[in-house]
């Protein structure tokens, strides 16, 4: 298995901010890691995630990142 | 002789040559309130004539270079509800009828308050305690006369959505929390009518729109009946006049190429986010 260190461009968005690592454009995740294993190693309740994006697209949580994706996360937002 | 009033309008159009040498048939404001004033007919029904014999009422000439004669035709003809009249939909009624859309529903059965006056653009010192809804109205009616406006001081329900928005070609939902979203929703589907739909919480905006066949809100928060409190990050972050200003300006874009037929390059299935924090600007696939 290929152990090298690889990254991702992370988005936490609006109330998820609070949650950003230090190096949120190159943060280091697990190769095959999903979503939700990098939620938890961040430290970010599942709960306050609504909407994830990997490369522009709508993604789920159970959705495996390989490094070099762009991924978004949202909260829920509904304020006018 | 007893003149039509496609005549008499026809008659005062003026023919000015614009810097690139296109003529560019106008009605002035001027000329038009003088035909109504001695015809009795309404300013509506005199620019909608102007319009009917190719000519541009004055009040949309930096319209044309993007909206032909046709399409401010097809925006005079088109009735359009407003759900919810504060930051969002202050801004999009505002927008809307300058453009020209001409006819409004207003709906909101809110009134001002003080912590409103950060962010909605018909709030003032001196209207606080008023319905949103009148506000909104009066506020139409001085900016662009010849909007026909249904004013409704009542909040939308399951009861009385899909009549409150029967008639109208677009719905845009300027609501508040996710849960009356998807009232709209519901009622935009079983009516048959298009709606685009934002939220905004501090710096961050998002804008969709969804066609009666679309996933929807559902492909945004998930199945109704899984909303556990319709509370978003809004009511953490509060809501910003800026955030919520752009994101009306973008429902409002939405809402003119729905409008004007400009279908193949709309937010379908997809949603503009933006966060002024970092200037980030992107439109994502929700499919």
């Amino acid at each position: 298995m290929n152990q090298t260190p690889t990254t991702i461009d992370l988005r936490l968005f609006a109330t998820l901010a609070k949650y950003r690592p230090q190096q949120e454009a190159r943060q280091p995740i697990r190769r095959g890691m999903t979503v939700a294993q990098l939620m938890q190693a961040l430290d970010i309740p599942a709960s306050e995630v609504k909407l994830i994006f990997i490369d522009g697209v709508r993604a789920e949580s159970d959705s495996p990142l390989q490094g070099g994706e762009r991924v978004g996360l949202f909260p829920p937002v509904g304020g006018g | 002789m007893h003149q039509s009033l496609l005549e008499i309008v026809s008659e005062h159009i003026e023919s000015p040559v614009a810097p690139d040498d296109t003529v560019r048939p106008v009605l002035t404001l001027d000329q038009g309130r003088r035909i109504a004033d001695t015809t009795g007919a309404s300013l509506r029904k005199v620019e909608r004539t102007a319009l009917a014999a190719g000519a541009l009422p004055e009040r949309y000439m930096r319209n044309s270079r993007s909206y032909s004669v046709a399409d401010q035709i097809r925006l005079c003809d088109a009735r359009v509800a407003v759900i919810g009249l504060g930051g969002l939909g202050g801004a999009v009624v505002e927008i809307l009828a300058r453009a020209g859309v001409g006819a409004l529903v207003l709906m909101d059965g809110d009134r001002f308050e003080a912590h409103n006056l950060n962010r909605q653009l018909f709030s003032d010192e001196a209207q606080l305690g008023q319905s949103k809804a009148t506000v909104a109205a009066r506020r139409v009616s001085v900016v662009n006369s010849t909007v026909q406006v249904t004013a409704r001081a009542e909040y939308i329900n399951d009861r009385n959505a899909a009549e409150r928005i029967a008639g109208c070609q677009l719905v845009i939902d300027c609501l508040d929390n996710i849960e009356a979203r998807f009232v709209v929703a519901r009622a935009a589907r079983q009516t048959a009518i298009p709606m685009v739909s934002a939220a905004v919480a501090g710096s961050t905006a998002h804008v969709t729109t969804i066609f009666p066949d679309d996933p929807g809100l559902e492909a945004i928060h998930g199945p109704y009946h899984a909303l556990k409190d319709a509370k978003g990050a809004e009511t953490v972050l509060g809501n910003l006049p800026q955030t919520v200003t752009m994101a009306a300006a973008m429902e409002c874009s939405e809402a003119l190429k729905v409008l004007t037929g400009r279908t193949d390059r709309l937010l379908r299935n997809k949603l503009w986010i933006m966060d002024l924090s970092d200037n980030t600007f992107e439109v994502l696939s929700l499919v």
